[in-house]
């Protein structure tokens, strides 16, 4: 199979198009999408598809996101576009006691087989409503899958399986990570949900992320490396199902956990990684279990507030090797 | 006015309202007893409505309701066992005894659900005409809410979207004149919904909803025009909700002289006055009448008799990937 490289707003551009071109039943609609998106990740549907199936909408999330379940309770696969993760909250109804519920509380009569495409994280000084990482809040909601890719790759085979998943899918686009490239097949499979991928092997520690941060971590483990420290580098990929498995086997290994989020720290995903691992390997097996994430303020504008805010490499390493003792 | 109502398509409409009368009513003395859990919102006094409008549908066409929707998914054709199981809980109701009285459902006869939430199924409603549309069916959809919803935003985005993208949904604004427990024109600006509706692009009429030929005559043009591709439509019907808001209000708020008038201007009862007036015998419509309540009271006593359901069907239908399975321990 032939791989070529693309930046990751291309691949999920092609993800989308294979899969459009593929199933007449699946269509996209949000703000802008028929101009291309926000991001161009859906550059030149419309002369493709036409405007039945590329439809820009009016900026309506309530009901961008509740028609989205309607189409898809006549038997159509929308994929509901919500240009920026925070805009969601305009639609909250609709996602939570509609979307989430609706198969459970018909028992069974009901699927909502959407996709909701929610760019997330800190993202060109976008400030306090622009830039949020709450992707945990949905982790707690029983009736959704939570996708949290960070590759060109990932991304791409993971929406080709969300969008032909019964079940809804709630992708978290990582925004910042939409320039950086990498290679994707030139036809795209699905990935499973629930399979993390080990983006480096180590024997000393193991460090387990998603989504936007990856990139530092990746660098971190670089640099740790380089200070004789092994790193396993797990990239969760789905937040639910996640690969409970993959860490705890890898913390079975290495003893040590540290768990780096973009978001804020407090009750965020990193705490149930912690638990969990706790709870299924008991705490004499874990040497070290820590948290990395954002303080628990609001993502400020200004370039330096922002900068303070973001967890860095230097700041995965100095947590790392706290963790190492 | 054509002549459209036969004998046989006014008998229709007086079954109708009687079984949901019947149903209503059978349910409300089961959960006086207790044997029916949770709150009951009930459309004593409103049948006119759901039985006007339902009876200009097919199968195909699909409904979505609020938390009022007894009426609306027994007009459509659903299941009365599978309704009142639900009611009660047990095993063999439409959602598996995990949605009761506010999310009764019945996806085989069309019936997308009823609601929990104050304009809820706007937006779904709206979405399920632009998914028809899209596959190219003549079925349409329409869009059963309340009052007290046109002060919801869903009610301004979706009745823009169903005009923006001239989809196939008639909205149904069945106006009991109460939202919850309080009068709506206390908290409504503005001249009301046909204005609001018309001002969104989306044309409507008002009938007296207590008059269920008027409805039916009304519901029956405006279908024509949205499975013609004319775009949606609203019918604004005016009625009386005769009782609480929910079973457990007594609704000793009301002005018992309102409360009066509504009885006196009963749906049922007045079509059963024509019915008399063009030649039914008064024992006909007893005998219907005692028909439906039988048919009602043999629903109850199914399913107080009806197991409840396995503990294993918690963890059931709610998502493929990533279920939790049942530990086979209760918690």
């Amino acid at each position: 199979m032939s791989m070529h490289q693309v930046t990751l707003v291309e691949a999920v551009r092609l993800a989308a198009l294979q899969e459009m071109r593929r199933d007449p039943t699946v269509w996209v609609m949000g703000e802008d999408v028929a101009r291309g998106g926000l991001y161009g990740q859906y550059r030149d549907f419309l002369p493709e598809f036409g405007a039945e199936r590329v439809v820009s909408t009016p900026i309506s999330e309530s009901t961008i996101m509740g028609a989205g379940l309607g189409a898809a309770l006549v038997g159509t696969r929308p994929i509901i576009e919500m240009r920026i993760f925070d805009f969601v909250m305009c639609a909250m109804d609709e996602l939570v006691n509609q979307i989430a519920k609706i198969r459970y509380m018909f028992g069974g009569q009901a699927r909502p087989s959407v996709v909701v495409r929610m760019p997330h994280g800190i993202w060109r000084n976008s400030a306090a409503q622009h830039s949020q990482m709450l992707e945990s809040w949905f982790v707690h909601l029983p009736g959704v899958i939570v996708v949290t890719p960070s590759t060109p790759a990932d991304a791409a085979g993971l929406l080709v399986n969300a969008i032909r998943s019964d079940d809804p899918v709630l992708f978290f686009d990582p925004k910042n990570l939409f320039p950086a490239t990498g290679d994707v097949a030139s036809v795209i499979e699905p990935i499973p949900f629930g399979k993390a991928r080990l983006a480096r092997e180590g024997r000393d520690l193991t460090i387990v992320s998603w989504s936007a941060i990856m990139p530092a971590v990746e660098q971190a483990a670089a640099t740790l490396a380089a200070d004789g420290i092994a790193a396993d580098v797990i990239d969760l990929r789905t937040l639910w199902p996640w690969d409970q498995e993959a860490v705890c086997a890898s913390v079975a290994r290495t003893g040590r956990l540290l768990v780096v989020q973009e978001a804020v720290s407090v009750a965020g995903f990193g705490a149930e990684v912690v638990a969990t691992v706790l709870e299924t390997l008991g705490p004499a097996r874990v040497k070290a279990a820590r948290r990395l994430g954002a303080p628990r303020i609001p993502i400020p504008f200004s370039p330096p507030l922002e900068d303070a805010v973001k967890v860095t490499p230097a700041k995965i390493v100095a947590a790392a090797k706290a963790a190492m003792g | 006015m054509e002549p459209t109502h036969n004998i046989r398509r006014l008998m229709d409409l007086y079954r109708t309202m009687s079984r949901i009368r019947a149903f209503e009513t059978a349910a409300l003395n089961a959960h006086k007893e207790g044997v029916v859990p949770g709150p009951l919102h009930v459309s004593i006094g409103q049948e006119g409505v759901a039985a006007g409008v339902c009876l200009n549908l097919t199968t195909e066409d699909r409904i979505t309701s609020n938390h009022r929707g007894h009426g609306h998914a027994l007009a459509k054709g659903a299941g009365v066992q599978g309704m009142m199981r639900e009611l009660f809980g047990r095993e063999g109701g439409h959602c598996r005894g995990k949605g009761g009285s506010m999310h009764i459902a019945d996806f085989s006869v069309g019936m997308l659900g009823a609601n929990g939430v104050v304009s809820g199924g706007i937006p779904i409603a709206v979405g399920a005409a632009q998914g028809l549309k899209m596959l190219r069916s003549s079925a349409i959809a329409v869009c059963f809410f309340g009052d007290g919803a046109i002060n919801r935003g869903p009610f301004l985005e979706g009745l823009n979207w169903a005009a923006l993208y001239n989809l196939p949904v008639l909205f149904i604004c069945e106006d009991n004149g109460v939202s919850a427990f309080t009068a709506t024109d206390t908290v409504t600006a503005g001249p009301g919904v046909i204005a609001r509706a018309a001002s969104l692009g989306v044309p409507g009429v008002t009938v007296d909803g207590n008059d269920a030929l008027a409805v039916d005559e009304a519901a029956g043009r405006l279908v024509a025009e949205v499975r013609g591709g004319k775009g949606p439509r609203l019918l604004h019907a005016k009625t009386f909700r005769i009782t609480g808001h929910t079973s457990t209000d007594a609704a000793a708020w009301r002005d018992p002289a309102d409360v009066a008038a509504a009885k006196a201007r009963d749906p049922i009862d007045r079509l059963g006055l024509l019915l008399a007036d063009r030649g039914v015998a008064t024992a006909d419509l007893d005998a219907l009448r005692l028909a439906v309540f039988e048919e009602m009271e043999a629903a109850v006593n199914d399913a107080k008799a009806a197991p409840w359901p396995d503990e294993a069907i918690a963890y059931e239908d709610v998502q493929d990937v990533g279920a939790v399975r049942f530990s086979g321990v209760s918690a």
